[in-house]
Formats: C-alpha cells, sequence, structure tokens
C-alpha cells in the first residue's frame, strides 16, 4: 500500500513539473506584448519598459522560466497584473467557493444517482433501457451553460424560488473568515439566517454542474447492478433466502460500486472543468470565474496560476480514485498484478 | 471520453459483416433517431444559405428583440438579427469546427501512437509519458488556457483543443498497432519481405481504422459541446459571427426578458450533441458485446 502510494506520488512529481513546463510555455506563445496591454494605451514607451522590467517580462524566455520555477518551488506564483495581488493569495481567497460549488455537485451525484442507478438495475426491461440510455444521452449532451441559464430563467423569474447567483444575497453579511466554505464558516458562527442563504445560494449552481453527471453515474451504477445480479454469490444469497433487500443491500450495491467508482473518479474531473462555465453563468467567485477573467484580461500570472492550480488538484483526486478503487476491490493489488 | 476509452470495440471488423452492423445499429430505435438528427444537421449545414430565410449577420435595429412570431420564429437578436437564421448558419460553424479538431487531433494522435507502438523502445516510453502528461490535465482548462493564449478564436479554439485531444487517439492507436504488430497475417507480411511503410500503413493502419472511427463518432458530440463551452466564455468565434455558443454568450445579457436569444441556440446545441451521443453510443453498442445497458 506504502510503495503504491509512494510510486503514485513520485510519478505525481513528474507530472507536476511537466504541468508547469506546458503551463508556462503556453502562456508564452501569446502575440500579445503583456507590459504594453497592462501599462494601457496611452502609456509611453518608457512607462511600458517600466514595468516590463519589474515583472521580468524583459528577459529572455528562458530566464522567465528559471525566476518563474524558482517562484513556483517557494509558494511564489507571481503577481497578478490586474489587481497587484499575489496569484496565491487570489487563489486562496476564490478556491474554496469551487471546492464548496464541486463538493456539493459531488454529493448530489453520489446521493442521486447510486439510487437511481440501483433501482433500475433491480428492474430489468426494454423500456428501462431506452429511458435510462435516453437520460444519460441527454445529461451528456446538455451544456452546461445553458441548463444553468433555463434554470436561471425557471426558478428565478418565473417561479421566483432560488436566487440568480452569487454565494450569498445583497444583504447578507459574509461569515467570518475560517475555512472559506460559507457552509461550515456561517454554522461556526452560529449565524443560521446566512447559513440558509447560502445553501439556497448552492441549489442552482450545483444541481447544474450535477446534472450530466448524475446521468452517467446512474446508467454506469445500473449497468454494473444488472451485472452482479447475475453472480453466482448473489444467487447463493438468494438461495440461501436472505431478504431481497440485504441482498441487494450487502451484496450488489457494494460490487456494483467498483466500476461505479472509477467513473466517478473521471466525472470529478469533468465537474473541475465543468466548474468554469457553472462559475460563469451562476456569477459564483470561485477560481473558475477568477480563470475566466485572467483570460479576458491576459492576466499572465493568474492564468498560469490558476491552471496549475486546477491541474494539481486534477491530479490529486485522481490519485484519491486510484487509491479508493484499490481499496474497495481486494481483487486488485497495489503493485498492479492481480 | 475516458469512458469509452475503457469500453474499446473488439479491433477490427470484416466487411461482409458491415452491413450487418448497420442493420443493428439502426434496429435500435435510439440510434436511429440519432442517425436521422445527423443526416439532418449535415443537410442544414450544407443548405444553410438556402434555407436560412434571413442573412445571418444583417442588422435590422427597428426590429430587435421581437418575440418569436410567423415573421421571426426564433425572434431577433438585439440587432435584430433573425435567430432562426443565425441557428441554421451555426450548424456549419460547429459541424466544421468540431470535425476540424476531431480530424487534427487523430491525425496526430494516429501519427504518434503508430509510431510509439511500431518502433517501441526509448521512443515509446517518451512518446507515452509526453501522453501522460497531458492526460494529467482537465481538457477543458488547458483548452481555455491555450485558446487565450494565441487569442480568443474559432480557428484558435479548433487548434487549441486538438492540441488537448490528440493524446487520447495516441493512446488507442498505440494499443492497437501493439496488438497487430503481432497478428500472424504481420509476421507473414514481414517474412514475405514487405517494407516497414507498407506494414505500417496497410497492415496496420488499416486495421486500426475502425476503433478509431468509433472513437471519434463518440466524440464528435464532445467536440461540438467544448467549442461551444469556450465560444461562450468569449474564447471560440467571436460575435457577430453566427455561432451557437457565442449566441447564448451574448443572449445571457438579456436572458431575463428575452429568453429566445438563448433558449434557440443552446437547444440547437443540445439537440446535435445528442444526436451524434445517440450514434456514436449505437455505433459502440453494435460492436461491443460488452456496452452498458
Amino acid at each position: 500500500m506504502i510503495r503504491f502510494i509512494g510510486r503514485r506520488l513520485l510519478f505525481l512529481c513528474f507530472v507536476l513539473l511537466g504541468i508547469s513546463v506546458i503551463t508556462f510555455a503556453l502562456t508564452h506563445l501569446v502575440p500579445g506584448d503583456p507590459a504594453r496591454l497592462m501599462a494601457g494605451q496611452h502609456a509611453t514607451g518608457e512607462q511600458v519598459k517600466e514595468l516590463a522590467q519589474r515583472y521580468g517580462l524583459d528577459k529572455p524566455v528562458i530566464t522567465q522560466f528559471w525566476i518563474y520555477m524558482k517562484g513556483l518551488l517557494s509558494g511564489d506564483l507571481g503577481m497578478s497584473l490586474t489587481n497587484r495581488r499575489p496569484v496565491l493569495e487570489d487563489l486562496r481567497q476564490f478556491l474554496p467557493a469551487s471546492v464548496e460549488l464541486t463538493a456539493a455537485a459531488v454529493l448530489l451525484v453520489v446521493l442521486v444517482g447510486l439510487p437511481i442507478g440501483l433501482l433500475t438495475g433491480a428492474r430489468r426491461g426494454k423500456m428501462l433501457d431506452h429511458l435510462m440510455r435516453f437520460l444519460t444521452v441527454s445529461g451528456v449532451s446538455m451544456p452546461i451553460f445553458w441548463l444553468g441559464i433555463l434554470m436561471q430563467i425557471l426558478f428565478y423569474q418565473h417561479l421566483k424560488l432560488l436566487p440568480l447567483g452569487g454565494r450569498l444575497g445583497v444583504l447578507d453579511i459574509e461569515p467570518p473568515h475560517v475555512t472559506g466554505f460559507y457552509l461550515i464558516d456561517t454554522l461556526l458562527d452560529g449565524d443560521y439566517a446566512t447559513f440558509s442563504s447560502a445553501l439556497i445560494h448552492l441549489i442552482l449552481p450545483a444541481t447544474t454542474l450535477a446534472a450530466g453527471s448524475i446521468a452517467v453515474i446512474s446508467r454506469m451504477m445500473r449497468a454494473s447492478v444488472i451485472e452482479v445480479l447475475d453472480a453466482d454469490y448473489v444467487r447463493t444469497a438468494q438461495a440461501k433466502g436472505l431478504p431481497a433487500g440485504a441482498v441487494l443491500r450487502f451484496h450488489v450495491f457494494r460490487n456494483a460500486l467498483i466500476p461505479t467508482t472509477t467513473i466517478l473518479g473521471l466525472q470529478v474531473g469533468a465537474l473541475l472543468a465543468g466548474n468554469v462555465l457553472a462559475e460563469v453563468v451562476f456569477n459564483w467567485p470561485g477560481i473558475g470565474l477568477y480563470a475566466v477573467n485572467a483570460i479576458k484580461n491576459l492576466d499572465y500570472p493568474a492564468i498560469m496560476g490558476v491552471t496549475l492550480a486546477i491541474s494539481v488538484i486534477y491530479v490529486f483526486v485522481n490519485l484519491l480514485v486510484d487509491i479508493a478503487y484499490v481499496m474497495l476491490d481486494p481483487r486488485i493489488s497495489f503493485d498492479g498484478v492481480a | 471520453m475516458a469512458e469509452n476509452a475503457a469500453m474499446q470495440p473488439r479491433a477490427t471488423v470484416p466487411l461482409r459483416r458491415q452491413r450487418n452492423l448497420l442493420h443493428r445499429i439502426l434496429a435500435n430505435p435510439l440510434s436511429a433517431i440519432g442517425a436521422a438528427l445527423v443526416c439532418l444537421a449535415i443537410l442544414v449545414a450544407l443548405l444553410a444559405p438556402r434555407i436560412a430565410p434571413l442573412d445571418p449577420i444583417a442588422m435590422d435595429l427597428p426590429n430587435r428583440l421581437m418575440p418569436p412570431s410567423t415573421a421571426h420564429w426564433f425572434g431577433t437578436d438585439d440587432s435584430g438579427r433573425d435567430i432562426l437564421s443565425r441557428v441554421i448558419h451555426g450548424t456549419r460553424y460547429s459541424l466544421i469546427a468540431a470535425f476540424g479538431i476531431l480530424a487534427l487531433a487523430s491525425l496526430a494522435g494516429t501519427i504518434i501512437g503508430l509510431a510509439a507502438g511500431l518502433f517501441g523502445g526509448w521512443l515509446d516510453e517518451l512518446l507515452m509519458r509526453v501522453t501522460d502528461m497531458f492526460l494529467a490535465f482537465p481538457a477543458l482548462v488547458l483548452a481555455m488556457a491555450l485558446t487565450a493564449a494565441l487569442g480568443p478564436s474559432l480557428f484558435n479554439a479548433v487548434m487549441a483543443t486538438a492540441l488537448v485531444w490528440w493524446p487520447w487517439y495516441a493512446r488507442l492507436v498505440r494499443g492497437q498497432a501493439l496488438q497487430l504488430k503481432n497478428e500472424a497475417y504481420v509476421e507473414a507480411a514481414v517474412i514475405a519481405g514487405a517494407s516497414r511503410s507498407r506494414i505500417a500503413f496497410h497492415h496496420i493502419l488499416r486495421n486500426c481504422l475502425t476503433p478509431l472511427i468509433v472513437q471519434i463518432s463518440l466524440d464528435m458530440g464532445y467536440a461540438i459541446l467544448t467549442l461551444a463551452g469556450l465560444s461562450f466564455v468569449g474564447l471560440g468565434a467571436q460575435p457577430p459571427a453566427p455561432e451557437w455558443g457565442s449566441m447564448v454568450s451574448v443572449g445571457r445579457d438579456y436572458f431575463l426578458d428575452n429568453w429566445w436569444m438563448v433558449t434557440f441556440p443552446g437547444l440547437a446545441i443540445f439537440i446535435t450533441v445528442m444526436a451524434f451521443n445517440l450514434l456514436g453510443d449505437g455505433i459502440q453498442e453494435a460492436l461491443s458485446p460488452r456496452a452498458p445497458r
């Protein structure tokens, strides 16, 4: 187990190095001159030069890379060109909102997708097959930004049930910063009114983000439930007179979970990416919105920082999924030999 | 995409079974609907200038923000352009751009995958590590950053997305090449003295094509979706080009009072992507004995 994780961590270092190289390279393909852009249209050549010097933008690319890597290792992601704050500080400020949103979506996927898969898997039938297939394909075909806007039109404008966007209402006061997760911070503060406001604000973005994955997970779960139901040990359990509920819970659910976990891990990756679009639609102040704004302003350090951050999270999530996979299925050994 | 990669269909399908395959795809009602809608989308794209009632770009300010009516079935946008005409023309953008991504990515992926699979050794090791590196990135985020670096435009969005996607194809083709390398007919060709390039292209590449085409058909919808997403955040096609994602993005400024500006272009994306997914799903199911139910 430790050897497996160690080896994965070693590969992780390698991947992280690659990620930083790619991230650095991609923002230096750009034709525009960031110093010029930042100084504004009316700046003199002198001012542009001074700016370039201050941020090291006039040095050769290799030197810039060296400065960048040195900074990375000491946790310095550079200064944002637009708000002139350290990028790391920005990420620290905006990341919790994204994590809260993604976690809520994952929770929804698990709490809704798995039961649907289990229940529909226990009942077979051609019509159900077609229906599940249609729902899954609809789920993955839905442009997330469009779904979000439709939800806003329905739940905000017509039904007047849920807010349009943001993490809190205009009149709500931000909870004191402890974890950065509003749901936790408001509870710690004992401020239940703000807690319910934060929860209400989370509903639409999280549902929008989760919709596609719920469809995928429930179909995956259904397929593996159907397969497990055919297994000998399930027939044995049924034959020895175990109640159907117990068979489903102890024999079917756990075994069907194994293939589903891998897909769930891949879905977390999809959720991280979908986050960007959902955050734009719901004006959710997370790193996705931050990334889009950085891109619009050609804010190099911010673009690099946020790409790096999302990729690092993605890589770690994949590692966790691999570990969970091995822990769920005793047939797979950690050394990759069955 | 990754989910599909985990469920690869069998390597090759003999010619005589291909007609049978078409029957099997069309036998499933959902796949048949998908196939019909895909044909319709292609037809609309081909005939766009002929069937669109109005110019998709020309402004008509007195008629701005008109709700759907008999004159404008899908209403008009903030510059008075006919949304139906724009949606029709948008089919071209989406299909051509998505096809461009898949063509570039699968071409690059095939070359790299073939090289890695056939030559093996350090080249294989090197190429596969680079592939792993790219696969470690969340694709949409990298495509976004890359498009931002190249400068927002549909062309750059296509290039960037292709650059992010080739590793999936490289992996697929490499796996196939490794497997096919040891087939009896390849060994026979080697013994018969066939040249290396003849073996690579004639014997191995041709037999890689079926799984490659299946994968491409599964990815088409995803490519359309990715491009629409990039356009939505302002990185793909730029207004006033009638691209679906950018139409939704512009419509977002007006959506609370003018629902039609976002609804119809979004619906077009949804239906087109669904059509390709249903078809791809059907092709995969027809080929694979163990597809999800």
